[in-house]
């Protein structure tokens, strides 16, 4: 019986698809460790506003941003106000001694009359003049660009309200009572617009940004400017937007549509 | 001389063996901090630690939570007052029996934190 010519180079072929096999498994499995994490990270970063997922803390791959379509802004609309004072607890009233963390103005332009309508509140710098001035620190920003006080640190001097070129701070003159658990506020210090910073933790939205949504203007979009993926880079990159007081270069992480 | 220092060291030790042992009794005759029973079952760490230590846990926290936005942390100044809340005035500083303000009021140590947070449960949704 003579062997057949073929059986040893056949073989020869299963071991090397056999091995051929086993390494593109290997492969496989290797790619799939290695980009599985990877995934999973900016998995969280995007869709944290969409999810609920709880952040594992603030990132600097992250910045958060708002961009507000003024053509969308309803005049005489004050929800995004309302909800604001609920969500944080502030009493609503617009004394000059009066937190207001969010307002809404009314611009005209001088010759053609056409007025417009759109809320004012913390801008978000980039470069924030508030932190450059702060005294002890208190004043800071965080690493997803949202720009906060630390009120345990705040001594109250008031600099960076007059440092803010948006008027965006304010001053608590009274003792505070029954604060919201998320929201401590107390009387010598100063306070601004946290992006509802509590919220945005969990994965939420801003109580302005839902109410705004809800009052069918959606007006105010909030997201991720880092990421060029998420809605608000992408309308960002596709209609001219505008920061307030642009000439001051502080790079707001709150644009402007429409004026 | 050494007969009348050695009467000096037996006078001390006869006074502060009865220094402690009026502190066996001091219940009866010393005032106490009351410390109203909580709502939860057990603390995030025992007693004697968190007598000595919490006021460094929260002040620790407080940092990561507001400078980092890490609001996982164990030791959270809403969940003490979520768990210590006083039955009666669901409070922890709102009268002087109340878990803070009890003990503090003994010790002498002012509280600021109820200066900007509440001094009550957060309201579940």
């Amino acid at each position: 019986m003579t062997p057949d010519p073929s059986s040893p180079s056949k073989d020869a072929g299963d071991t090397k698809s056999s091995r051929r096999g086993f390494m593109a498994v290997a492969a496989a499995g290797i790619a799939g460790i290695l980009i599985a994490p990877g995934v999973r990270l900016i998995e969280i970063a995007q869709a944290a506003p969409a999810t609920g997922t709880p952040s594992p803390g603030a990132s600097s791959k992250v910045r958060w941003g708002m961009l507000i379509d003024s053509t969308k802004c309803a005049s005489g609309c004050t929800d995004c106000v309302t909800a604001c004072n609920t969500e944080n607890g502030l009493s609503g009233g617009t004394k000059a001694t009066d937190s207001q963390w969010i307002r809404k103005i009314e611009i005209k332009e001088v010759r053609t009359g056409k007025t417009q309508s759109l809320p004012m509140m913390c801008q978000h710098c980039a470069e924030p003049p508030c932190v450059d001035v702060c005294p002890t620190g208190a004043s800071f920003k965080r690493a997803d660009g949202i720009v906060l006080v630390d009120k345990h640190t705040c001594i109250g001097c008031r600099y960076c309200m007059m440092a803010c070129p948006y008027k965006a701070r304010s001053f608590v003159h009274e003792p505070q009572h029954n604060q919201k658990s998320d929201v401590p506020r107390g009387m010598g210090t100063v306070e601004a617009c946290t992006m509802c910073v509590h919220k945005v933790d969990k994965g939420e939205m801003p109580a302005c940004v839902s109410a705004c949504a809800s009052a069918g203007h959606e007006a105010i979009l909030f997201g991720d400017l880092n990421n060029p993926q998420s809605d608000i880079s992408k309308r960002i990159a596709s209609y001219p937007s505008r920061q307030i007081r642009e000439n001051l270069n502080l790079d707001t992480g709150v644009r402007y549509l429409g004026i | 001389m050494a007969p009348r220092f050695g009467a000096l060291v037996f006078l001390l030790g006869f006074l502060i063996g009865g220094a402690v042992h009026a502190g066996d009794a001091a219940a009866s005759r010393v005032p106490q901090p009351v410390v109203e029973s909580a709502r939860g079952g057990q603390c995030v760490e025992d007693t004697a630690f968190m007598r000595r230590n919490h006021m460094k846990l929260l002040k620790h926290q407080r940092d990561d939570t507001l400078r980092g936005g890490i609001r996982t942390g164990k030791y959270s100044l809403k969940t003490c007052i979520d768990c210590h809340a006083s039955k009666t005035t669901d409070s922890v500083a709102a009268s002087d029996t109340n878990f803070c303000q009890s003990c503090h009021n003994y010790a002498a140590v002012k509280i600021d934190c109820f200066e900007c947070h509440t001094n009550k449960p957060q309201v579940k949704p």
